[in-house]
């Protein structure tokens, strides 16, 4: 057991799978000699080689396409696209083929893959390198969308991601590299794709998230508990897609009362599909509208003004209390 | 400091060896083995009489849209043959005559074209992608195959087919990039066939040449007489040796043209003229090709009709074979099946048994409906 921020969690998750899994390679831009750019990938590269761990040319499609290549001859690649803001220019590689080749092929070829991507704002970083877009993936057939809270529960779902015999999107949020530590245990450990966790279990109200929007939802709660004595039952949502719509309905039923926090954009965003899940399988328990705090619909503003865009704990509670007194 | 020349070096090279008026140059003939000639110019002929069957089934409406290969049989076979069944082959969508080369069978290739995503799945071991759609896109899946297969130490060469407009495309860049970087064993084989869709080749690129472009990427471009088996065959042999010995990729582009329509789809009398497709069908590839044969004494007789009925033959099963269960676009979306999915499919189940009745309530399917194209059958 050592205490570990999230890049060391996830480095550790990658060394062990290497050590176990010879078809794992890992492509990527600067994801080699110089560790990646934000050092999750760092020492692999002097312990496995460059045959191992690529230092790809510039060029998100050819990273994804190629390892799509592999993936097919049998290979287990992991891709980092250096910042998910820029991975439009390989999006067309992620839908129409490392999506479909299973259901193209009827199972007779498949490509199990795990493209990283740190997301999310709170970097200070300059446009392109804050956006959160896990809603572009989730909606796609064919591909398993997961975003882990933290550095245990990201270094289980990435070691269950690179074991998974389907194309997982693994979004890691940019604020939570370094901002706590867990303690990680040295031995493997896993956690299955497609499970959301009761992070805090209450009676009042769900407050439903993933995430950076975590330690958001958390401080929220502390606060609605200590000022309002409310009990806030928390959700990580932990995979985005295939959603588990069984744990969310089983906590709009106890509940009656659901919050959901994203940092990507409200309309058409992750939000709907939570909301439109509980409505289908909980509609009676609920004893108030689903509200959702979110990034606002504008394209994510420059730095200065990032933290009046994403959702804090001071927007989660004024929403929780309407919440509350509907 | 003088202006000083980094790279002196830049020529095409262009090989022709038997020419449209059948005249061969002896000192370059490849001297293809008698059976493996016989075997490549049956090959060229099945692809153009399935073609012309595809046209005609497409316009009865037996089967869906289809991109004809015709004009294009010297390029695809004349490279494909050089393949061994250890090596890869990743086609784009107008590859019949190779894919069947490779050992898909007629009847996969008419359910790929009638709708059915199972036409697209290769046989268990078989080394070749399906086909695939998306211009351009299937060039960097070859190049990390290829680095895969050397990675694992095999010795197989991934051969990857694409069209003149393809070269416009990114993922032809990213793709030659990356393999000249990496150096692993892929051929590129362009068909240049002049027109993608309704867009001359002058207006795809202000290159004189496809090849070229290989230049750029650090490994050797050629271009090739892609009417020519003879000439294709000996540039990609060439080009496959190199590979497997470790020396990288190669550009062949093959100067061809599409005698026929984009897709069944398209009419081409909008954006080219009848002129030009009598003067490409002068230079037909199958057309110079039997004299050539004659000279060996290779033509045989009858070959036309025993395509024709190993065609005829073909047709009959595609269309009595039942249809296939619409549950089963739930099977392989994910390894294992989630409940969302598992829930869709329960209420495609229900809503089948409904309108078809004699269903089997497991969701196999008693009724065996018509496939989309048999139904127009009965005209």
């Amino acid at each position: 057991m050592a205490r570990l921020n999230m890049v060391k969690a996830l480095n550790l998750a990658l060394l062990q799978e290497m050590e176990r899994d010879d078809d794992i390679v890992i492509i990527g831009e600067d994801v080699g000699v110089d560790g990646g750019v934000f050092r999750v990938t760092e020492d692999l590269h002097r312990k496995f080689g460059g045959k191992r761990v690529i230092d790809s040319p510039l060029a998100e499609a050819g990273i994804i396409g190629t390892a799509v290549g592999m993936a097919l001859y049998g290979l287990k690649p992991v891709c980092e696209i250096q910042f998910s803001g820029f991975a439009f220019q390989c999006f067309h590689q992620i839908e129409n083929h490392a999506a479909r080749y299973r259901t193209r092929t009827q199972g007779r070829l498949t490509v199990p893959m795990v493209i990283r991507m740190p997301f999310g704002g709170g970097a200070r970083a300059l446009e392109h390198h804050s956006e959160s877009e896990e809603q572009f993936y989730a909606h796609i057939p064919g591909l398993k969308m997961v975003i882990p809270s933290g550095p245990r529960n990201g270094r289980a779902l990435l070691v269950s991601a690179l074991r998974d015999p389907d194309p997982v999107i693994f979004f890691e949020h940019k604020a939570l590299y370094h901002a706590a530590k867990d303690e990680v245990p040295e031995e493997s450990e896993t956690m299955p794709l497609g499970r959301a966790v009761v992070d805090r279990e209450g009676r009042d109200l769900t407050v439903i998230g993933w995430g950076g929007m975590m330690r958001v939802a958390r401080e929220a709660a502390d606060t609605l508990h200590a000022e309002d004595g409310i009990s806030v039952e928390l959700i990580d949502l932990l995979t985005i897609a295939p959603l588990d719509a069984q744990t969310l309905i089983a906590s709009a039923q106890k509940t009656g009362r659901i919050l959901i926090v994203h940092e990507a954009p409200k309309s058409f965003g992750p939000g709907a599909e939570v909301v439109a899940s509980i409505m289908e399988g909980a509609f009676l328990s609920l004893e108030a509208p689903i509200r959702r705090v979110t990034a606002y619909d504008v394209p994510f503003p420059g730095f200065a003004r990032e933290k009046a865009n994403v959702p804090d704990a001071a927007r989660v509670v004024a929403v929780a209390r309407e919440t509350l007194a509907y | 400091m003088p202006r000083t020349r980094v790279e002196p070096r830049f020529q095409i090279d262009y090989l022709s060896i038997l020419d449209s008026d059948g005249i061969l140059d002896d000192a370059l003939d490849p001297d293809i083995p008698p059976d493996l000639l016989q075997r490549m110019y049956r090959a060229m002929l099945l692809g153009r009489r399935l073609d012309e069957r595809m046209v005609r089934l497409q316009r009865q409406g037996r089967i869906g849209t289809f991109a004809p290969i015709k004009g294009q049989e010297a390029a695809q076979i004349g490279s494909v043959a050089t393949l061994t069944p250890r090596d890869w082959m990743v086609p784009s969508f107008r590859e019949t005559a190779a894919m069947l080369w490779r050992g898909w069978p007629i009847e996969k290739m008419l359910m790929f074209f009638a709708g059915y995503l199972e036409g697209g799945s290769p046989a268990p071991g078989q080394r070749d992608l399906p086909i695939t759609i998306p211009v351009a896109t299937q060039l960097p899946h070859a190049v990390g195959l290829a680095y895969a297969a050397q990675y694992r130490d095999d010795d197989a060469v991934v051969m990857a087919y694409f069209g003149d407009g393809a070269t416009s495309e990114g993922d032809f860049h990213e793709a030659a990039n990356f393999a000249g970087v990496w150096h692993v064993p892929v051929v590129f084989v362009c068909q240049n066939n002049q027109w993608a869709i309704s867009v001359p080749f002058k207006k795809q690129t202000h290159a004189r040449t496809i090849a070229q472009k290989a230049l750029a990427y650090g490994f050797p471009g050629i271009q090739v007489d892609g009417n020519d088996l003879l000439a294709v065959y000996a540039v990609t042999k060439e080009a496959v040796d190199r590979a497997r010995n470790g020396d990288g990729p190669t550009l062949i582009e093959c100067v061809t043209y599409r005698l026929g329509v984009h897709t069944t789809a398209d009419d081409p009398t909008k954006y080219r003229s009848e002129d030009e497709v009598k003067a490409w069908e002068k230079k037909d590839p199958l057309t110079r090709l039997v004299p050539y044969l004659e000279r060996k004494g290779l033509r045989t007789s009858g070959v036309e009709e025993e395509l024709d009925a190993e065609i005829a033959a073909a047709v009959e099963r595609f269309e009595a074979a039942p249809a296939p269960d619409p549950l089963m676009v739930f099977d392989h979306v994910y390894a294992e099946r989630p409940p969302h999915l598992d829930r869709e499919r329960s209420e495609m189940m229900e809503r089948l048994a409904e309108v078809t009745p004699g269903r089997g309530d497991d969701g196999t399917d008693t009724t065996s409906l018509p496939m989309r194209g048999q139904r127009m059958t009965r005209r």
